[in-house]
């Protein structure tokens, strides 16, 4: 194993020139707090056994390893894999993470929990986690994103939690996470923040990244069982990269994997409308770690776009900037119509609706696998269903609710 | 000796506390800006806090929030701010810090940015989001300008950050009253004399106290044990409401003149 896969982040929480803790000072003995919980869960079997209970009776874990025939064929090239998180419990990865930070939640005894969401996946995940437990549980989410997801808005609200619409900046998930760090910074007694991705200040990044790392665990597992050997590319979208770390850690060591993290990019990263931060960005600092940010000339952080409320973020995670830096992971980026077209794609080929986040993994897995000998392994991560899209993909594909098949 | 370590030595032999004022550079306009100083000096700010505006200010409240965007839709960026420094130092000596975050010194480059910030007039930066172990790159840059690096302190620090932040703080140390972001408030939060005096503990330097600090009776109120008052969002509240208005200045002189009684007594 490569020092990347054990020793990172460092003990201030660093991944070389990246990560650390950029907050204000009020928050640093919550973040001291958690670091030193989560360690000492870490080391305690009882935590694990707790932790392996709830992933595989509630959230339905090992989710498949799917070998997708049909899209195989029609590809022509590398055999594709896909590691399907969209069957785990709300629907996505997600809650690999939620039902990580509850139980570390229950153990500082704190009474309230928050959260950001994007698409709103992590928000349900964390209002499912929050009914489960009985926790009081507070959504940010912005408002442009309350709108795109109306169904994942009413979704939190049925599971008990309340949704906090954040109309401060560019309405989107950067600034709910904005407003959910003033929440905990204001309500840091009673209160835990549960981040969504492998972004925020130390611990955040090592914490989410360990928790949603049973998914490379579980696909390197299964793909030596399925092929004997270990695939040639990993696939995973990137908007914070929480499916993508948890994909890709287990095999950091292993340097004949390939590892590729699919970005936004949205109406062409040379509109300036995308998402794609580590294609496209430059070393800053946001949301309490020094990582990739797409910012102007001036420092601000820009507004972003991408038809995926998921990836439509400025910031990704240190760890990721690491895995750029060092050369380790490749990035790329996909439009919102090469996302749109893998959509309608693997529901038709496979009979899986992906989410708009995922699609970006598979629309690349379609420009990749025909490239390839059909003796390569590619892996995509399907982090999520698409359903919570449906109805806004039926603006953009009339066409198809009018009776009329695909092309 | 800086202007900022003047400014408290003064304000120690002759038994007053500091009024540190804020404002929000460029909100609405840098022009407004330069005279809103102006008059908060004429009227017996001891110390002017510069918010240089951030699009992302985790630490602020809805007032700075919204004169933050006021002011990068007013197309402000921290050259223009360095500009108006150069301004205002022309005709006063004022102390005067720069607020803000620390990804906008990060990207113009933190030697680059000491130097021509100390050029320009500065004489120190409390950045929001900077806690000491990170500092390291930003405290030689600023040391070697001659530039104070003001760090905070909240309700919840420790013995053990109070210590760190001790060790690398020159100037004086933001105390912050209450945990929470900026913003004006009715009543003063519990505790803060206690937190000063575990502060005093462990270093010599002036503290100031701030966030939510709202009237005259405030800031007498935290002088009994601090040794400054910080009040930012009022000033920010009444720019705000009063940008267009001919008695602006004088109101912002009034204002200034009424919190400073607070400061003297």
């Amino acid at each position: 194993m490569s020092e990347n896969a054990n020793n990172l982040p460092d003990p201030t929480g660093h991944f070389g020139e990246f990560g650390g803790r950029f907050v204000p000072e009020t928050l640093i003995p919550a973040l001291d707090e958690l670091t030193e919980v989560y360690e000492k869960a870490k080391a305690d079997p009882e935590f694990h056994k707790e932790l392996d209970y709830y992933l595989r009776e509630y959230i339905g874990r090992p989710t498949s390893l799917y070998f997708a025939e049909r899209m195989t064929r029609e590809l022509g090239g590398a055999k594709v894999y896909i590691k399907r998180e969209d069957l785990c419990h709300t629907g996505a990865h997600k809650m690999n993470n939620t039902m990580g930070q509850i139980l570390l939640t229950r153990r500082m005894s704190k009474p309230r929990v928050i959260a950001e969401t994007g698409a709103g996946q992590h928000g349900v995940a964390t209002a499912t986690a929050c009914a489960l437990f009985g926790y009081k549980c507070e959504v940010y989410m912005g408002e442009e994103d309350v709108h795109r997801q109306a169904l994942n808005v009413f979704r939190m609200q049925l599971l008990g939690a309340k949704v906090n619409s954040v109309t401060s900046g560019t309405r989107t998930l950067k600034d709910a996470m904005n407003e959910a760090m003033r929440d905990w910074v204001t309500n840091i007694d009673d209160t835990h923040y549960i981040i969504g991705s492998v972004a925020g200040p130390h611990p955040y990044p090592m914490m989410v990244r360990d928790f949603q790392s049973v998914i490379g665990k579980e696909t390197k597992r299964q793909i030596l069982e399925k092929e004997g050997r270990l695939a040639d590319y990993m696939i995973a979208c990137v908007g914070g990269g929480s499916n993508a770390m948890g994909l890709f850690h287990p095999f950091i060591g292993d340097s004949e994997v390939g590892l590729i993290g699919v970005e936004a990019a949205g109406r062409g990263i040379e509109t300036g409308e995308h998402s794609a931060t580590l294609v496209a960005g430059s070393t800053g600092v946001l949301h309490g770690s020094r990582s990739f940010v797409l910012q102007d000339k001036d420092g601000q952080v820009m507004p972003t776009h991408s038809i995926s409320a998921g990836l439509d973020y400025p910031g990704v995670g240190p760890e990721h900037s690491h895995l750029k830096a060092t050369g380790r992971a490749q990035y790329v980026a996909i439009t919102d119509d090469e996302a749109l077209e893998a959509f309608q794609y693997l529901a038709r080929i496979e009979g899986i609706i992906p989410a708009l986040e995922s699609s970006h993994a598979i629309a690349y897995t379609m420009k990749l696998a025909p490239t390839l000998g059909k003796d390569k392994i590619i892996v995509v991560n399907l982090s999520g269903r698409g359903d919570k899209d449906v109805e806004s993909v039926l603006q953009y594909l009339p066409h198809i609710a009018k009776g009329g098949a695909a092309q | 000796m800086s202007r900022i370590d003047e400014s408290f030595a003064r304000l120690k032999a002759s038994g007053e506390k500091a009024l540190v004022c804020f404002v929000t550079a460029g909100d609405p306009d840098l022009e407004t800006t330069k005279r809103v100083v102006l008059a908060m000096d004429k009227a017996g700010a001891d110390i002017v806090e510069l918010g240089v505006p951030f699009s992302d200010p985790i630490a602020d409240g809805p007032s700075i929030q919204a004169a933050s965007m006021r002011s990068l839709e007013a197309g402000t960026n921290m050259p223009k701010v360095l500009d108006l420094v150069r301004e205002i130092r022309k005709t006063t000596e004022l102390p005067l810090v720069l607020m803000t975050y620390y990804n906008l010194v990060e990207h113009y480059g933190p030697e680059r940015f000491a130097k021509d910030a100390a050029e320009a007039g500065v004489d120190g930066t409390i950045l929001s989001d900077l806690i000491p172990e990170e500092a390291q790159t930003w405290k030689a840059a600023a040391d070697a300008a001659g530039l104070s690096t003001i760090f905070l302190l909240a309700p919840t620090s420790t013995e053990e950050r109070v210590r760190r932040v001790a060790d690398v703080a020159t100037g004086f140390i933001y105390c912050v009253s209450r945990t929470g972001v900026t913003g004006a408030q009715i009543s003063m939060a519990k505790g803060i004399g206690a937190l000063v005096a575990r502060i005093r503990e462990g270093s010599d330097l002036p503290i100031a106290v701030g966030f939510g600090i709202s009237n005259a009776d405030h800031v007498r109120e935290v002088c009994e044990y601090a040794d400054g008052a910080v009040v930012g969002s009022v000033f920010v509240n009444l720019i705000a409401e009063k940008a267009q208005s001919p008695n602006l200045l004088n109101e912002v002189s009034d204002l200034v003149s009424a919190l400073k009684s607070g400061a003297r007594s």
